[in-house]
């Protein structure tokens, strides 16, 4: 005789995109001043999604509510489907001005999420290790922030968000405080790491080329108050020389057709 | 400095004065004045007695123990008037009043509070001491940039953790200047304290010489005090040096 079995798993599962952020109506007044109005946005779970928009449009303001850093005037963010009250370990923040502790080793500094997580010293630092290798900073583990350079920093900075093994990479402008050529490095580790670790990354940038160069997605914001203009997926080959790539036709027509939205807000 | 074309050491113009000491001594002008060498002769004999010793240990105790909850209370309540506008409100005008007040008025007042012993000293020291380091402490902790404080909370940092690993470590530079400033009052204070209670350590011994016109043992404790005033500040400015470096690279 044949055992019944539980069949639940062919039961049909709704074509449901797997959102491992949701933005609900987001609001944020700075006292009267309306920074954002009513935000929605679905961020996809391994996804590269910038933020793109011209500066004071609330960029900072939304990411740094779904790192639960601000509190919303209204509407609410979903991390897993769970409701966000506070910053969360699944969420780690990349900042924009490095936000380094300066009387701290950059080992120290990489492994300081972990510390705060109480996990033991050896340990953190093994892990911390590995990930400033990862970012090209083997050797470098004992030196302090002040004795790096602006490129260096960042890549601490990230080392640091890496390290907690977050789902969630939140990133603010963190390629502006270096120049264009490390800025360039930059985008291709953030390609190599999008490809080899299975995180999300919520980029900010007001950068147009760079935002078409990195991301799955682009959401475009306007100014006074913030709000989602527009939503658009470059289709840009990936398999090219970065070079081939920039010279592509599709991400130069991504980019003008960027810019020619953008240029009514700067009108 | 340079004379007559030659370069001179920076000490040769305290051998001068030295100099000049030795010579009016000499003259024997005033008796309040006797010749640098017997001063000198004097402090080679006066550290060596047990009096002097006793009145040093005393005294050294009285300003570390004093030093020590200055220090703790100054910082505790600089980085709450730092973080908190509401006890900035309630203290800081009482903390900007007695920074700059002739403190030396109040100790007639401990005297009756405490008696005349250690406790007085102690207190006295603590009072002379623990306003500027508040002071600094608050404005270090004021003037730290939100970013680090952020990014902190951003990795899960307990409130705790943002005073123990952050706070106090941004505000470091102004906190270490605060305690420097904090231990050359606090020098000030143990003296007067124990020249007003003048029972005590180096009060009594200032109370004894100048009574008896002992000026040779008078001045050379004051030589003394004066140099442990200096080696005190000096040792503070060292280990401020050591972390400089971090005070210019604070974001
Ligand atoms: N703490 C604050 N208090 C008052 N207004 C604020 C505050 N923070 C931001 N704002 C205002 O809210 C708007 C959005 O700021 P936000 O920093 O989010 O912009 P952004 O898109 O990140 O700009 P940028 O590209 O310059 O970084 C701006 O007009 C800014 O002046
Ligand atoms: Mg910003």
């Amino acid at each position: 005789m044949q055992a019944v079995l539980p069949r639940a798993w062919e039961t049909p599962v709704p074509a449901k995109p797997d959102n491992i952020v949701e933005v609900r109506g987001l609001s944020k007044f700075y006292g009267s001043f309306e920074a954002l109005k009513e935000i929605d946005l679905d961020f996809p779970r391994g996804e590269l999604i910038s933020l793109l928009g011209p500066s004071g449009c609330g960029k900072t303001t939304l990411l740094k509510m779904i790192a639960g850093l601000l509190q919303p005037t209204a509407g609410q963010v979903l991390v897993k489907g769970k409701p966000v009250t506070g910053p969360g370990p699944e969420r780690a923040f990349v900042f924009q001005d490095f936000a380094l502790m300066p009387w701290a080793t950059v080992i120290r500094n990489v492994a300081f999420g972990l510390e705060l997580r109480g996990m033991p010293k050896a340990q953190r630092h093994e892990i911390a290790r590995r990930y400033i290798a990862e970012v090209g900073l083997a050797g470098f583990e004992e030196r302090y922030p002040h004795e790096l350079s602006g490129g260096m920093r960042q890549r601490v900075g990230l080392a640091r968000a890496l390290a907690v093994d977050a789902d969630v990479l939140l990133m603010d402008e963190p390629f502006s405080a270096v120049d264009e050529q490390t800025r360039r490095k930059f985008q291709e580790d953030l390609l190599s790491l999008r490809r080899v670790q299975r995180k999300t990354f919520i980029f900010v940038t007001h950068s147009i080329e760079e935002a078409v160069y990195v991301s799955d997605r682009i959401v475009l914001l306007s100014r006074r108050p913030g709000r989602v203009s527009r939503i658009i997926e470059p289709d840009i080959p990936r398999d090219g020389t970065p070079d081939e790539i920039r010279r592509d036709r599709r991400y130069l027509d991504t980019i003008e057709d960027i810019w020619d939205g953008l240029k009514r807000f700067v009108d | 400095m340079t004379l007559f074309g030659h370069r001179v050491p920076m000490m040769s113009s305290l051998l001068v004065w030295c100099l000049l000491w030795e010579l009016i001594g000499r003259l024997d002008l005033m008796f309040l004045v006797p010749p640098f060498t017997a001063v000198l002769a004097a402090m080679v004999e006066l550290v060596q007695s047990r009096q002097f010793l006793a009145a040093t240990a005393i005294t050294l105790r009285s300003f570390a123990v004093g030093m020590a909850l200055a220090i703790v209370v100054g910082v505790a309540l600089g980085v709450l008037m730092g973080r908190f506008r509401a006890a900035d409100r309630l203290l800081g005008m009482w903390v900007n009043l007695f920074v700059s007040a002739p403190l030396s008025a109040l100790v007639p007042i401990l005297m009756i509070l405490f008696g005349l012993g250690d406790t007085t000293i102690i207190a006295t020291v603590f009072m002379f001491a623990v306003w500027i380091i508040v002071l600094d402490t608050q404005a270090g902790v004021k003037h730290i940039s939100g970013s680090l404080v952020e990014m902190s909370k951003s990795f899960g940092a307990k409130p705790r953790d943002v005073y123990l690993k952050i706070l106090l470590w941004a505000a470091l530079p102004e906190i270490l200047a605060g305690i420097r400033l904090g231990m050359i009052r606090g020098v000030k204070g143990v003296v007067i304290g124990q020249l007003l209670v003048s029972v005590i350590g180096y009060g009594e011994l200032f109370e004894l010489y100048s009574r008896n016109f002992l000026m040779e043992r008078f001045w050379a404790l004051t030589i003394l005090v004066f140099a442990f005033a200096i080696l005190v500040s000096e040792l503070v400015g060292a280990i401020e040096k050591r972390i400089e470096y971090y005070a210019g690279v604070r974001q």
